[in-house]
């Protein structure tokens, strides 16, 4: 199942879908307050923030002006296209290997669920694959990992609850040398992004891979529930300001929630949109399409 | 950002040009209504729940009395705060009790929202009240998670029961029979996460409800949850007439708009805030705080309450007029410790502070730190407390030996004075200084 129609499939379900709302919207009228109004409206319901929303319309009045576009159906593709250029700015690269991706987010967003399923993807594609269980705070948080682990088949480095988390990715460096991994996936535990301890805590993860890893691409990728409203910018901000982040993945899209924070996060932060979360087993990520991504929204 | 940062300094914008006193007109309203509509949405309320809430504000407002003791727009703010609080308050915060034990509770709600965590802190709280709580693991679906309660219920220290990955219904039903034979009046059963859209799952929830007919169905929801809380609470309250809400996650710096749309769609009591990742991390919720935080202003109005019942009017005087000439003194900042104590717990007071005063983090200034400071400060020389450039490096030595605490501390505390001082100066806008003087932190 595609992307596309793994998010309308949620989204078929609630009662009024946005693909009724805009049908609505978008018809043979001619462009006038009111559409725009409504068009506020379908933006702001997919999370995309009143600033951001305003900064589209502003954008689609002018579009539609230098076009010439009278009727409110032909705004759509304009609308796509503002959307879809702002999401295409950061496109991820491949990855290098050998490569680490330390992964972090606030708390319950699906961090170890996303490295679990990165661990069947890297493996299946024929890379070597090494796990760090630096989440040694959460009640078993490694056994989690394990099963994901032993579900691909892969590596996984842990060490005791309530043991130092750097110790850990140290650990999991060595042993992703020794093996010659491709990819080592670290995973951390959930913080939230206002607490000045725990942003040290990763700071000093960051450190360790740089100094005991520096032959690998280095990508520090922060995971956002698509469910979160507007607080996913402040994560962003203060994860970025902690770490510098690399690439920002999106999980829980198969709910009815759009995500659409996203687009702030496309135009104001220099990030890769690298995965999409759209469920629970192993196979259930997608890479990032902006126009398969914008196509859900609208 | 100031006291009034945000949607009060709008406010205040608008209505700077109106020095008048007397009631507000249509017009007034509407300009004011267009900033806190902004301020909801930006806070994550549901969009039409925003509108409607906005159309019964204003038609309140209309020809209301501004009082004496206030702005134009700190009266629009006071208007429609209170109708937050009204509308997410509610009497009826206290857990159900079950007429025959044991009490049956469940938790339910979306991946990752924070039940099992919940489980083990209600657990533990109730264990604090002398009751005797059995955990209940019926998520047999997520990795590890009957570990993960199963830890969590030890650290509780309260009883255990799961059943592997047999149906949750059965092993509901064995936990309660077993709580009935060894005594325990209370059974907290944890269910896996699920969307509200998964019709298998949902029928899943049903099935255990009408197994085991608890006394308590709590939705539990992630505090940083966007536009789509309204169908997610509408959907799970649809399937299951939830008795309640609790909000987690309300550590973090969300302003947590979801907790008004819950509520307006579905008109069950948010009973519990999640306030952290430990087992004491849980509060009774408090409408007040959460109608500030909403509206993105801390809670100024409160603080200011508050500040007036239990501040010493000739001691804030004085205090005024040094900030004013800029002679704040350490004597002075002794002052505000003294009062910062007297309003109330210190990090109470932080989750209050709007702006930038906001982000100091109970973990930053803790009140153990506040003693600390108060024994340094008693041991300077009354010259030294008026004269703080007098504090040399062997002054700091003595200080520190006088109080019983390290040089370290001694600096750290000379540091925040001078960066007090330092946003005292900064603040030129009058009503601000004295309010900061009130609370410089
Ligand atoms: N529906 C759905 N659930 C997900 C997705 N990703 C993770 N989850 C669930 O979200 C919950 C939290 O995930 P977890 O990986 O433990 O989050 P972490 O705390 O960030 O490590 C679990 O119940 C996962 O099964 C997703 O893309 N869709
Ligand atoms: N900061 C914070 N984290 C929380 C809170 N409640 C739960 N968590 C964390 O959120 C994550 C998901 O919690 P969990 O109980 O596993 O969620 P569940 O999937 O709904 O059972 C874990 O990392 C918890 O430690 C809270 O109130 N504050
Ligand atoms: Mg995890
Ligand atoms: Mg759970």
């Amino acid at each position: 199942m595609g992307f596309f129609s793994r998010l309308f499939e949620g989204m078929k379900k609630t009662k009024k879908s946005f693909g009724e709302k805009l049908k609505y919207i978008f018809t043979g009228n001619d462009i006038d307050e009111d559409f725009y109004e409504e068009l506020e409206f379908v933006l702001v319901s997919s999370d995309i923030g009143v600033e951001t929303t305003e900064y589209i319309i502003d954008e689609l009045r002018e579009r539609a002006k230098k076009n010439k576009v009278k009727k409110t159906e032909d705004c759509k593709h304009l609308l796509k296209e503002i959307l879809v250029d702002i999401l295409s700015q950061n496109k991820p690269e491949k990855l290098g290997s050998p490569c680490v991706i330390m992964v972090l987010g606030v708390n319950g967003v699906g961090k170890t669920t996303t490295i679990g399923k990165l661990a069947k993807k890297f493996t299946d594609e024929g890379k070597k694959v090494v796990l760090a269980a630096a989440d040694t705070f959460r009640a078993a948080a490694s056994d989690q990992l394990e099963v994901w682990a032993n579900r691909a088949k892969v590596k996984v480095v842990t060490n005791e609850h309530g043991v130092d988390p750097a110790a850990v990715v140290y650990d999991s460096i060595q042993a992703a040398k020794a093996r010659n991994a491709d990819v080592l996936l670290i995973d951390t535990a959930g913080r939230l992004h206002n607490k000045a301890v725990l942003m040290e805590e990763l700071k000093k993860i960051s450190r360790v891979v740089n100094k005991e890893y520096p032959e690998a691409e280095y990508h520090k990728m922060v995971i956002v529930d698509g469910a979160t409203g507007q607080n996913a910018i402040s994560q962003v901000e203060l994860f970025n300001e902690a770490v510098e982040l690399t690439d920002v993945s999106i999980t829980k899209l198969d709910g009815t929630s759009k995500g659409g924070f996203l687009i702030s996060l496309a135009k104001d932060f220099d990030l890769a949109i690298r995965y999409v979360g759209v469920g629970e087993t192993a196979d259930d990520l997608l890479d990032f399409d902006p126009k398969e991504f914008v196509d859900a929204i609208l | 950002m100031g006291m009034f940062s945000g949607l009060g300094e709008k406010l205040n914008h608008i209505f700077s040009k109106l020095a008048h006193r007397g009631k507000l007109t249509e017009l007034e309203i509407k300009q004011a209504m267009r900033e806190v509509r902004v301020a909801l949405l930006e806070a994550d309320v549901n969009f039409v729940v925003a509108k409607d809430f906005i159309n019964k504000v204003s038609e309140k407002a209309v020809g209301e009395d501004i009082l004496k003791s206030l702005t134009p727009g700190q009266q629009v703010i006071k208007i429609v705060k209170d109708e937050l609080v009204a509308l997410m308050g509610s009497t009826n915060q206290k857990l159900e009790v079950a007429p025959s034990p044991p009490t049956v509770i469940m938790l339910c709600g979306l991946q990752g929202a924070g039940k099992t965590t919940m489980c083990g802190k209600l657990g533990f709280l109730l264990k604090k009240q002398g009751k005797k709580p059995m955990l209940v693991a019926c998520d047999i679906y997520r990795p590890a998670a009957i570990n993960q309660l199963k830890v969590v219920a030890g650290n509780a220290n309260v009883d255990f029961y799961e059943k592997g990955t047999q149906s949750p219904v059965k092993t509901a039903l064995e936990a309660i029979e077993l709580a009935k034979r060894k005594g325990l009046d209370t059974v907290i059963i944890d269910t896996a996460g699920r969307l509200q859209i998964n019709a298998e799952l949902m029928q899943e929830l049903e099935e255990i409800k009408k197994a085991v007919k608890p006394t308590e169905i709590l939705l539990t929801v992630d505090a940083m949850t966007g536009q789509e809380a309204v169908n997610v609470a509408k959907e799970f309250d649809d399937k299951l007439n939830i008795t309640g809400v609790i909000l987690t996650k309300l550590d973090g710096d969300t302003r947590g708009g979801a907790a008004l749309s819950i509520k307006a769609v579905t008109g069950k009591p948010i009973k519990f805030s999640g306030i952290g990742e430990k087992l004491g991390d849980l509060e009774p919720f408090h409408p007040d705080r959460m109608a500030s935080r909403i509206l993105g202003m801390g809670d100024v109005l409160t603080l200011i309450e508050k500040a007036q019942e239990s501040v010493n009017e000739e001691q804030m005087k004085k205090l005024e007029e040094n900030i004013r000439k800029n002679t704040f003194t350490f004597d002075d900042f002794l002052v505000q410790f003294e009062q910062l104590s007297k309003i109330g717990s210190l990090s109470d007071i932080l989750a209050m502070l709007p702006g930038t005063m906001g982000k100091f983090k109970p973990e930053d200034i803790d009140e153990s730190r506040v003693k600390v400071y108060k024994a340094i400060i008693q041991s300077m020389t009354p010259k030294e407390r008026a004269n703080p450039d007098l504090i040399k490096a062997s002054q700091r030595k003595r200080i520190a030996k006088g109080s019983g605490t390290s040089i370290q501390e001694v600096n750290q505390l000379i540091k925040q004075f001078e960066q007090v001082k330092l946003m005292m100066k900064n603040q030129n806008n009058p009503r601000m200084k004295k309010l900061m003087g009130r609370r410089f932190f």
